[in-house]
């Protein structure tokens, strides 16, 4: 049985408490009028901030703004853009945290409909880290909910003023409206925590029991969620993060989610379980498990990247107005975030994970883990901000506390979900090929 | 000493790569082993040296990548621009994307095709060769260890015996 340590307790209070704090700093400094946003901004300028605002792409909510006639539109979206700045970091921390819990869970039953036999060692860790399942979810839909009180501006669909102006949106509506949202939210989460809480249920349960029947169970119910996820998946990233820029589609969106999540969720039970073996738990795992999830985090992350690129590509050649603005406004706006992900996610883990030897030295592992995660964070930064935050994105305080708060509450959640069952999973039928594993 | 070698032939992949240790385990030198599959984890077994292809595909990789970029460019920057919906091509970095499908299969093509020509040529491998293989059953589903007899030809045997050879014949082998 794994104790959690007293200094991994601390440490994760620690992060929660600084992050609560950078938050709570985050939505006490945000502007609540439209002078004081125009104050902030003159600010920046003064310091030497050398955006060269006014002449950059104006967010598509600016058309509706100009459309509906507002004189001093382009200032009061200014101030929305500085009131969501706090909501969105939360909103994109949140999100990328329970996207790792998800990614994991995808994993998981993927090991368990294929009857994987190098994985049942670290089943645990996996159903460890998909235990954060449950409170990330829940956070994700109080905060759609929040949005849905119009307590932000993160979804622009969610606002009667825009959407009466907005004949794209208003086309939309009987799929982008707030009860229908959250409906689906529902039935979303009940459908990936209910395949959570029962294939938990039956793994601790085959421990106990001779004969494979809990194992012949979860094969059963894992092959059902992954027709279930595939498509839920599909349409959370529709909903959760394609809305915020209601005018843009991508039919390949909810594959390119998926990829991120997957390769998030793979490194951090990769980086997991090389933090247990390090304390002396998990005898049972070597090099071999290390090495087969090291390939893992390569191919998802070459895999990643050819979604991301397919995405790029068709839309950058067909030129579309509609389509093309999406990325004409992260190259110019978010061109350091937007090109430094693909270095990160692509051109490092591609670099240091392809020999075969490295795949097996634990602390390369680690480091191009690290580096993964915080690329992903970057991804969904890259979803989210532009169509929330326009071109008055920073990575401050706001940022850096909620990245740091849900990595606290992240690492609480995991390592007290791992002390609440044995870390092998004894009455596995695969225990002992998994155990007898060579890559 | 004598060219003599013994013929231990198997009848399983499992039996195979337990005698193979056994056999290095008593000091005897194995020349060869014929095999109808790859059996995983032999050429650990055995004491090959680690293959180096590896480090060749990574190179044919970066060849295939260098070939494709300078082939694009010449063919659509510099021989023959044309506009292609509104991207006039004068720039090979501005229109990098569009080549980037071609960029990634000429780095697989050539990786793929010189590392097996490689591998060809690295284990003399070419059309109308003589086969190697001294019975044709390690074509279909037996497995042949080849071991220099050395000085005590029963006591080997009697090894060879008990890693469970199905069958143990002595050739002299021809150079």
């Amino acid at each position: 049985m794994y104790t959690f340590s007293k200094k991994l307790k601390l440490f994760s209070f620690a992060l929660m408490i600084f992050g609560a704090i950078g938050l709570t700093y985050g939505f006490l400094s945000a502007p609540s009028t439209v002078e004081e946003a125009k104050a902030m901004v003159a600010d920046a300028h003064g310091a030497g901030h050398g955006d060269s605002h006014g002449e950059t792409t104006h967010h598509e909510a600016d058309a509706h703004h100009n459309e509906a006639g507002h004189d001093s539109s382009h200032d009061e979206h200014l101030l929305h853009q500085l009131q969501n700045k706090p909501w969105a970091a939360l909103y994109v921390a949140a999100l990328f945290f329970m996207m790792i819990a998800l990614g994991a869970l995808a994993f998981y039953a993927i090991q368990r409909a294929a009857q994987a036999g190098w994985s049942p060692v670290l089943y645990r860790v996996m159903e460890g880290v998909t235990g954060y399942l449950f409170p990330g979810t829940v956070i994700v839909f109080v905060l759609l909910v929040l949005s849905g009180l119009h307590l932000n501006h993160l979804f622009v669909w969610m606002d009667p003023e825009v959407v009466a102006h907005d004949e794209l949106i208003q086309g939309k509506v009987g799929y982008l409206n707030v009860p229908f949202l959250l409906i689906r939210a529902v039935i979303y989460i009940a459908g990936w925590n209910l395949y959570r809480y029962l294939s938990r249920k039956y793994s601790l349960a085959q421990d106990a029991v001779k004969g494979i029947s809990f194992h012949k169970k979860n094969f059963r119910i894992s092959a059902g969620f992954l027709v279930f996820f595939i498509y839920t998946e599909s349409m959370m990233s529709w909903d959760w993060i394609m809305s915020v820029d209601p005018h843009w589609f991508s039919t390949l969106f909810g594959w390119y989610v998926f990829a991120s999540m997957f390769v998030s969720g793979i490194t951090a039970i990769a980086l997991i379980t090389i933090y247990l073996k390090s304390k002396g738990y998990l005898e049972k795992v070597n090099d071999n498990h290390i090495h087969d999830l090291a390939k893992f985090m390569f191919a998802i992350s070459v895999f990643w990247t050819y979604l991301w690129f397919s995405q790029f590509m068709l839309i950058w050649y067909s030129n579309i107005p509609e389509e093309v603005t999406y990325f004409v406004t992260r190259i110019e706006d978010y061109n350091l975030p937007f090109f430094g992900m693909l270095v990160m996610n692509f051109i490092f883990p591609l670099l240091i994970l392809m020999n075969s030897d490295y795949k097996r030295v634990n602390w390369f592992v680690v480091m191009a883990g690290i580096v993964i995660l915080l690329g992903h964070y970057v991804d969904v930064y890259n979803m989210i901000m532009p169509a929330t935050v326009g071109d008055q994105w920073s990575f401050g305080v706001s940022e850096i506390g909620g990245l740091l708060f849900f990595t606290g509450l992240f690492i609480y959640v995991v390592f007290n979900t791992l002390t609440k069952a044995p870390l092998e999973a004894s009455g596995d039928p695969f225990i002992g090929e998994s155990e007898r594993f060579v890559y | 000493m004598s060219n003599k070698v013994l013929h231990a032939v198997y009848d399983d992949d499992d039996t195979l790569l337990h005698a193979v240790k056994e056999v290095r385990a008593g000091h005897y030198h194995i020349e060869e082993v014929f095999t109808p599959f790859p059996v995983h984890g032999l050429d650990k077994a055995m004491g090959l040296e680690p293959t180096r292809i590896a480090i060749l595909a990574f190179i044919y990789g970066c060849i295939g990548l260098t070939v494709a970029v300078l082939m694009m460019n010449f063919i659509m920057i510099e021989d023959w621009p044309q506009d292609i919906g509104g991207k006039p091509s004068f720039s090979y970095i501005e229109n990098m994307p569009a080549f980037v499908p071609i960029m990634f299969e000429m780095t697989v093509f050539f990786a793929a095709h010189l590392m097996v020509i490689t591998f060809y040529l690295r284990s003399k491998l070419w059309p109308f060769k003589e086969a190697e293989n001294p019975i044709p059953a390690t074509t279909d589903d037996k497995f042949l260890m080849e071991v220099a007899v050395g000085s005590d030809q029963k006591k080997l045997t009697a090894l060879l015996k008990k890693t469970g050879a199905i069958d143990i014949t002595v050739q002299e082998k021809q150079e």
